[in-house]
């Protein structure tokens, strides 16, 4: 009887990060800011998907020569992060690197870059509504291992986990915000604070200098790993990019 | 010669003749405010600083924008339809450019 009861509390805390806890990130906005995100004529994340459409049809081996029309990237964005056939993690705007690099013969445009910005925004776009599923097994477990090391580590000079914020204080006001699950569905997100659009690694850093530990780089080992664990967090919830944040 | 600028403006698809439609349009800039004080290196003020909208070739919406205006910024207003036409959005910016959008208005 103990026994049960103690493996019941085990199990209760593997799923503490489950499903039932974590509620969309949209849940967590102002009405306001919400009505703002469903609509498109309001919405200045917008002005990125409609640059990234144009960069998408450009040049001679264009994004388009290869994989056609932007709608057939429908629930692309939904899938990634994701572990490519050489072993390595790839979010989305690692994925269009590489393509740039390898396929197109082009240089990188750089992390944080307008074009790549733009680019993620619209194809991102087309998943909007999808459910998240990304792979969590195989090559890709060791690197969801790591995102929850990561996730549940006391980091900085405030000694606090991602999860003592976004599990446990989900709901509570933070200064003039209310706290979310942290999940990365509205991701690349157009940020009021910022005034532009941005990627997830640019609020991962954000987050890391609010409790004041290491930033790591955009598109370091790190933050990909953690993308994966909150991907996997954010697993059958809806895509909400390009989203609209405080 | 005025320029394009990205923006995206939000029309009803068609309108009868008469009716009240709401126009809304926002528009891609940093409305860089400026600053100066010891020890910065000042940056001038770089905003739209006029928005004028005319219809059919009159001006039916005219706005002047303020360095308090955030990035990105978006305006809605109504005006009648009367005719069909082209909407002209022509931003004016700090130092002289001048950035020109059309849309066009169907009127039943």
């Amino acid at each position: 009887m103990i026994r049960a009861a103690a493996g019941f509390a085990l199990l209760a805390c593997a799923t503490l990060a489950g499903a039932a806890e974590i509620r969309p990130s949209r849940d967590y906005l102002s009405p306001e800011l919400r009505a703002q995100q469903d609509d498109p004529s309001r919405h200045p994340g917008w002005l990125w998907v409609e640059e990234g459409e144009a960069l998408w049809r450009r040049g001679a081996r264009s994004c388009a020569s290869c994989h056609g029309d932007i709608a057939g990237m429908r629930g692309v964005s939904a899938r990634y992060p994701t572990v490519a056939a050489d072993g390595a993690l790839l979010n989305l705007e690692g994925r269009i690197e590489r393509c740039r690099t390898e396929h197109q013969g082009e240089a990188a445009f750089g992390y944080e870059s307008e074009p790549l910005l733009s680019l993620t925004a619209a194809i991102a776009q087309r998943s909007r509504g999808l459910p998240v599923s990304v792979a969590t097994d195989g090559p890709a477990a060791a690197f969801l291992e790591e995102g929850r090391r990561l996730f549940g580590m006391r980091q900085g000079q405030l000694n606090l986990s991602c999860g003592q914020c976004h599990d446990d204080n989900a709901g509570r006001r933070l200064r003039g915000d209310v706290i979310s699950n942290g999940l990365p569905t509205g991701y690349p997100a157009y940020r009021l604070e910022w005034n532009t659009l941005g990627s997830l690694h640019r609020r991962l850093r954000a987050c890391s200098l609010g409790v004041r530990a290491e930033q790591f780089p955009l598109g370091s080992p790190e933050y990909l790993a953690l993308e994966l664990l909150l991907a996997a967090r954010a697993n059958g919830q809806p895509v909400e990019a390009p989203g609209l944040r405080r | 010669m005025a320029a394009s600028i990205p923006a995206r403006i939000t029309l009803p698809e068609t309108a009868r003749r008469g009716e009240v439609v709401s126009v809304r349009v926002l528009v891609r800039h940093p409305m860089e405010r400026g600053f100066d004080g010891p020890g910065l290196t000042p940056l001038p003020r770089h905003i739209l600083h006029t928005l004028r909208v005319t219809y059919a070739g009159e001006e039916v919406f005219r706005m002047a924008l303020s360095s308090g205006i955030a990035a990105n910024p978006y305006v809605e207003f109504t005006t009648v339809a009367t005719e069909t036409g082209d909407l002209v959005f022509e931003w004016q910016e700090d130092g002289g450019a001048v950035y020109r959008r059309e849309a066009r208005l169907v009127v039943t």
